[in-house]
């Protein structure tokens, strides 16, 4: 019985096969999911998902094929093929997508040379440190230019603009706090803090939404700040993002670890909150949505 | 070297047997003294200047004094904390070096470290909330792989009634450490960058643990694990001949290497659940002190866990300030200091 498919394989001689497998593949490239050929830039594969959120925000979400594994919004994208990320890109899994333009993060330049090998586009993709939020936008306006999406990629930039500028124009001549952004710290505890400095999209939005930077000096994306630094810089708002709630009672419990620093203003005058979702934390199209979220925490009574 | 060294421990222990009240009187005395000084002068440190008339000042209300909770809140419990773990980690190495016979030993060789590093993983990546009592879940599951880890290298180790194979010890606690490492490589491929980035920083040890809260934790196991180093070192300086002549001289073996591998696992889980696995110190401290005092463990025992206090109050204050007012991970000090002294070391030994 066990023998049986082996007797077979050896009675369709290894030529018979080779045509075999042949015609298989052919057919399988021929049952492809889009019937119409794709146009040039049609077949988009995106590692980064800051980039991802762009391409479907200026409708290029239809030529999108191939996403990298952290990638969730829109949810259109847990429809499509996941294919690595910045430190594990599937080379083979993205070229079998038959892309012929692939995002990549300014960092991957050996993946970048790879398929610039094969004859495949790459859009080069950076985060902003300073200026990140203008970065953001010009990003999109490239990938407009690249997908043939120009009007559409204008339009959300011009929506963008608007939306920020209209959370600038209601905290505008407000008192600005001095605000702590917290990006993550170990559970129940106030150790292993992330927290916002002086350059990077988040501080960005920050400033957009009316408050001021403890870490202002700090001119990175993330400090580390221990208890010590915590008491001295005194913030008198002290705001948790968090792309997604953490495991256990969040935030109702979680914050009160805050607690200890008490001589914190924040802490002090209840100032502490929290906003969870990953718009505040993806430097892409949802920039003004995140930049609002944080002013309404900021600045409640502009909101009324 | 093992040899030289530890026969030399036998001579000096006889050689030595009379005066050793008084030499252990003095170098207690000695590291004591400086074990207290610096853990007087480093919370008057930092990257902030506070003022301490105001910080001690009792007529102002605490909740308002920011040089006050400066402190008491930040500084205070991080020079405990580090005081403690320094103890905990230069006095688990020098037991486990003795128990090993092998001078390259340090806390975590045994996969202690390892294990209680996979537990911690995988709580910051995929979150848990399990907390009992002054513990946070991160020391709840770093302890608990840590046990974990110790249980299992006990097991293979320890046939009944017979000494531990410290070849099998050995052999054990290094597979252990790569399979858990391995381990822990594959919960941070699953993890997203922000956890991952989380994770590594806490494999660089942190002594800024937040109050007095996390170190009650670690405390009990740490003074536990000290009664038993303070009636160890007799044992642990004919353990380190061999089993054989340990024996012969009336000690009971088994119960000896027991309970060495206990206690000496046992501070260095509570130590790296604290402040996570900080390295070198528990070799570089135990050699340091070898040079200044001999190798008679009645003495370098105690001296070791005094030095040890000092070293990482000194290593964190460095840690904490030189960068000001971002931090230097303490584990990053540690091994700038400690790899270069360790190879010197090695060279002059040579």
């Amino acid at each position: 019985m066990v023998t049986g498919p082996r007797k077979l394989a050896r009675i369709i001689s290894w030529p018979v096969r080779r045509v075999a497998i042949l015609v298989l593949l052919v057919a399988a490239a021929g049952c492809g999911p889009a019937a119409a050929p794709p146009e040039p830039t049609q077949r988009i594969v995106s590692l980064v998902p800051a980039v991802t959120e762009m391409l479907f925000a200026i409708g290029a979400g239809p030529q999108v094929v191939g996403v990298s594994s952290y990638d969730h919004f829109p949810p259109e994208v847990e429809a499509l093929p996941k294919v690595g990320a910045l430190l594990d890109p599937d080379t083979e899994r993205i070229l079998s997508l038959r892309p012929n333009l692939v995002v990549v993060y300014g960092s991957q330049t050996e993946i970048e040379a790879r398929f610039k090998k094969a004859g495949i586009r790459t859009f080069n993709y950076r985060h902003g440190v300073e200026g990140a939020i203008p970065a953001t936008l010009d990003s999109i306006t490239a990938l407009g230019a690249v997908t043939g999406r120009d009007a559409q990629a204008r339009e959300v930039v011009t929506r963008i603009r608007s939306g920020l500028e209209a959370v600038r124009t209601r905290v505008s001549g407000r008192d600005r706090p001095r605000t702590l952004l917290v990006m993550g710290r170990q559970p129940g505890t106030l150790q292993g803090i992330y927290a916002a400095g002086g350059a990077g999209f988040l501080h960005e939005m920050l400033a957009v939404a009316g408050g001021d930077n403890v870490f202002e000096d700090i001119k990175r994306q993330s400090v580390q700040p221990s208890s010590e630094t915590l008491l001295a810089r005194a913030p008198a708002v002290l705001l948790e993002l968090r792309a997604r709630a953490p495991a256990g009672d969040y935030p109702a419990a979680d914050l009160a670890v805050w607690d200890t620093l008490a001589s914190v203003p924040a802490v002090r005058n209840r100032r502490v909150y929290s906003v969870v979702g990953d718009f505040v934390v993806v430097a892409g199209p949802r920039l003004a949505e995140g930049a609002e979220a944080m002013a309404r925490v900021l600045h409640p009574e502009a909101f009324k | 070297m093992i040899e030289g060294s530890t026969h030399a421990a036998v001579h000096d222990a006889v050689a030595a047997a009379r005066p050793i009240r008084t030499r252990l009187a003095l170098t207690v005395s000695g590291f004591g003294l400086l074990a207290v000084m610096t853990c007087v002068l480093a919370p008057l440190v930092g990257s902030t200047p506070i003022d301490l008339g105001r910080a001690l000042d009792p007529s102002l209300p605490f909740a308002t004094n920011v040089d006050a909770q400066i402190l008491f809140i930040a500084r205070l419990p991080r020079v405990l904390a580090g005081a403690l773990v320094g103890a905990a980690l230069a006095s688990s190495g020098v037991v486990f070096q003795a128990l090993l016979r092998n001078p390259l030993a340090t806390p975590f060789t045994l996969g202690v470290s390892a294990g209680a590093s996979l537990g911690a993983m995988l709580v910051i990546i995929f979150g848990g909330t399990i907390a009992v009592g002054p513990w946070s879940p991160v020391p709840v599951a770093s302890l608990a792989g840590a046990a974990v880890a110790a249980a299992i290298v006990y097991a293979l180790a320890n046939g009944p009634r017979r000494a531990m194979s410290t070849t099998v010890l050995l052999l054990a606690g290094v597979t252990l450490n790569s399979f858990f490492s391995a381990l822990i490589l594959f919960v941070q491929y699953l993890a997203d960058f922000a956890e991952v980035y989380r994770a590594t920083r806490w494999l660089m040890g942190d002594l800024d643990v937040g109050g007095f809260g996390p170190i009650a934790g670690s405390l009990p196991l740490i003074l536990a694990s000290g009664a038993i180093f303070a009636v160890l070192p007799s044992s642990l300086n004919l353990l380190g001949v061999d089993a054989d002549s340990a024996s012969a001289r009336g000690v009971d073996v088994a119960a000896a290497q027991r309970w060495a591998f206990v206690s000496a696992s046992m501070a260095t889980s509570a130590a790296v659940a604290l402040a996570g696995p900080i390295g070198f110190v528990g070799i570089v401290v135990p050699h340091l002190v070898r040079l200044l005092v001999g190798v008679d463990h009645r003495i370098v025992l105690p001296a070791s866990a005094l030095f040890g206090a000092s070293f990482l109050v000194a290593c964190d204050l460095v840690a904490r300030t030189i960068l000001a007012p971002v931090e230097m991970p303490v584990g990053v000090v540690t091994a700038i200091i400690g790899g270069p002294f360790f190879l010197w070391l090695l060279v002059r030994e040579n």
